[in-house]
């Protein structure tokens, strides 16, 4: 077991206090709080190390060349990755898929399709959808009562046309953590290539590229107590190696000249431009500080607490949650509507929706409690629609939650209905 | 933050909402959306020379959405477009009475854009 007491004081950020009570963080779904050591390391390398890299000739550009590469590296070796060049330097998940979308989507053709689910985040739709002007089409995997996935429905509407699979690791909303090894298997028997949208995976659980044998891995740093600005692109290099470039200009060139260019090798060939040097060391720091608390620590960890949470949940009768109710296949996020207590004072507009509260109100009212949710769709329409409802609130727990921070969010939960004068 | 948006007066406009539901034949409408939270609204109005003779609205939306879309539909009946017209944001937030945050400005004043949207192309 993790100790929270201890991690948390590696967190200044969580000593803030707001209407004079401890704040209760419990949105790290959306962004993760940064620990001191992430902090200092950015700190350190303005102070010290701050050059252009891979293009000065001198020792400072060198030092910060290396210290660049070395969290490539590091980047690397955390998802068991067997090459460091598998590591492109992207913004976040969503340039990745987008970087995907863009580079496999210029292979596809008419007629060709792509399969995804409906519990994705939009950053897993919206750039797929922009291929349909090609005539590619988009399959959606639907999802069973508990919100895991219809697997049956892989091979149903897999097909000969069927080019990519893209799956999220771990849905943002239900928290269903997916079968990804098994669907990578349905994905490479028919020749497709297997994406992984690991935003909420790779900071909440051991992920090894080599055992989910996934040929992309997409993921954030800002989800993982890294800075904002950095995330990562994992693939496959024999893959990436074939793969167009992304963006043009500088950095992922080998030779320009007026008559054309050639393109650099992976990864710089995919990382145009200046790279967020300051945001991949950040990055680098965090990882070891998951590593040194280890990641199957860090799961457990949130499996205890979101265990509790779903009981204490199931005690106070009158909320919904959406999502399996197992653990063992749900990560630490709770989305959640109150449901039709005294049905008759509320006014039809929310009750035609089947809420009693709106999840805006939730959110206003936990946070007088210092208790911080996020509400709304998270990013996920079509799952919203799916669900028939406009919006849920939803709590998410890190490393720097505890039992404490739950039974805070369930008594601020008492205090809403008070509020509404409900 | 303090409970005091959640007073007496937006409580009784949310959970009995003044002008809710739809009219058949408008002749002018428009549909609001709150992209970051989903909301939607709809309001429908009858303008018969220049005056709203009858105004509703439907959707779904948090308290202070719906209640300040009841608001403004009572401030809005039976008035002239010009009084729509000139009508400002503050005007309908003040008529509110409650401080509102940043995070929660556009749940108060969804009514309010989709309202001017609507008047500004009216059907004959
Ligand atoms: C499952 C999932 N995918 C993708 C994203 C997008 O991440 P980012 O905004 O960092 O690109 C998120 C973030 O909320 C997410 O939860």
């Amino acid at each position: 077991m993790i100790d929270v007491n201890k991690i948390r004081k590696d967190f200044p950020i969580l000593e803030r206090k707001f209407n004079g009570k401890r704040m209760i963080y419990l949105d790290s779904t959306a962004t993760s709080q940064k620990p001191i050591q992430v902090i200092d390391a950015i700190s350190d390398y303005y102070k010290n190390y701050n050059a252009n890299v891979h293009r000065g000739i001198y020792g400072l550009s060198e030092e910060a060349t290396d210290l660049y590469e070395k969290s490539r590296e590091n980047v690397s070796n955390f998802i068991n990755s067997k090459q460091a060049e598998s590591i492109v330097f992207v913004r976040n998940t969503t340039e990745a898929l987008n970087l995907l979308a863009y580079t496999l989507g210029k292979k596809l053709k008419d007629g060709d399709e792509i399969i995804t689910t409906v519990m994705e985040h939009h950053s897993n739709i919206v750039p797929w959808q922009f291929l349909k002007e090609k005539g590619v089409k988009i399959k959606y995997i639907d999802i069973n009562e508990d919100g895991t996935l219809k697997m049956d429905e892989f091979n149903n509407l897999i097909t000969e046309r069927t080019k990519i699979i893209t799956v999220t690791h771990v849905s943002n909303v239900l928290g269903t953590i997916n079968d990804i090894k098994h669907i990578g298997k349905i994905a490479h028997e028919n020749g497709s290539y297997f994406i992984v949208d690991g935003a909420q995976s790779v900071p909440h659980m051991p992920v090894d590229v080599e055992n989910i044998d996934c040929d992309f891995l997409a993921f954030s740093g800002h989800k993982m107590l890294g800075p904002m600005g950095i995330g990562v692109l994992y693939g496959k290099k024999e893959i990436l190696d074939e793969m167009d470039p992304f963006m043009g200009g500088g950095e992922m060139i080998n030779e320009v000249h007026l008559s054309g260019a050639t393109w650099a090798d992976v990864p710089l060939k995919f990382e145009a431009g200046t790279p967020n040097v300051e945001g991949a060391v950040g990055l680098s720091a965090a990882v070891n500080y998951l590593k040194n608390i280890g990641m199957e620590n860090v799961r457990e960890h949130e499996k205890y607490l979101v265990n509790y949470a779903l009981k204490r949940i199931e005690e106070f009768n009158g909320i919904t949650f959406y999502g399996p109710r197992d653990s063992e296949i749900r990560g630490g996020v709770i989305a959640f509507n109150f449901k039709n207590v005294k049905n008759e004072k509320i006014a039809k507009a929310l009750m035609d929706e089947g809420i009693m509260i709106h999840p805006h109100d939730v959110a206003s009212i936990l946070d007088i409690n210092a208790v911080m949710v996020r509400s709304g769709h998270h990013c996920a329409q079509p799952l919203m629609d799916r669900l028939g409802i406009p919006a849920t609130s939803r709590a998410s727990f890190y490393i720097y939650n505890d039992l404490d921070d739950i039974d805070e969010f369930i008594n601020a939960l008492d205090n809403v209905k008070k509020v509404l004068k409900l | 933050m303090t409970y005091d948006i959640y007073m007496d007066f937006i409580l009784e406009n949310y959970k009995n909402p003044k002008n809710y539901g739809k009219i058949e034949k408008p002749n002018a409408t428009s549909r609001g959306l709150n992209p970051l939270c989903g909301d939607e609204l709809e309001i429908f109005l009858i303008i018969d020379k220049n005056i709203i003779k009858d105004i509703k609205f439907t959707g779904k939306g948090c308290a202070i959405s719906i209640a300040s879309a009841s608001i403004l539909t009572e401030m809005v009946k039976g008035k002239d477009l010009d009084y729509v017209k000139n009508l400002k944001e503050n005007d309908l937030l003040n008529a509110l009475g409650i401080e509102i945050s940043p995070a929660r400005i556009k749940c108060a004043l969804l009514s309010y854009k989709t309202l001017k949207e609507a008047i500004s192309n009216i059907k004959n």
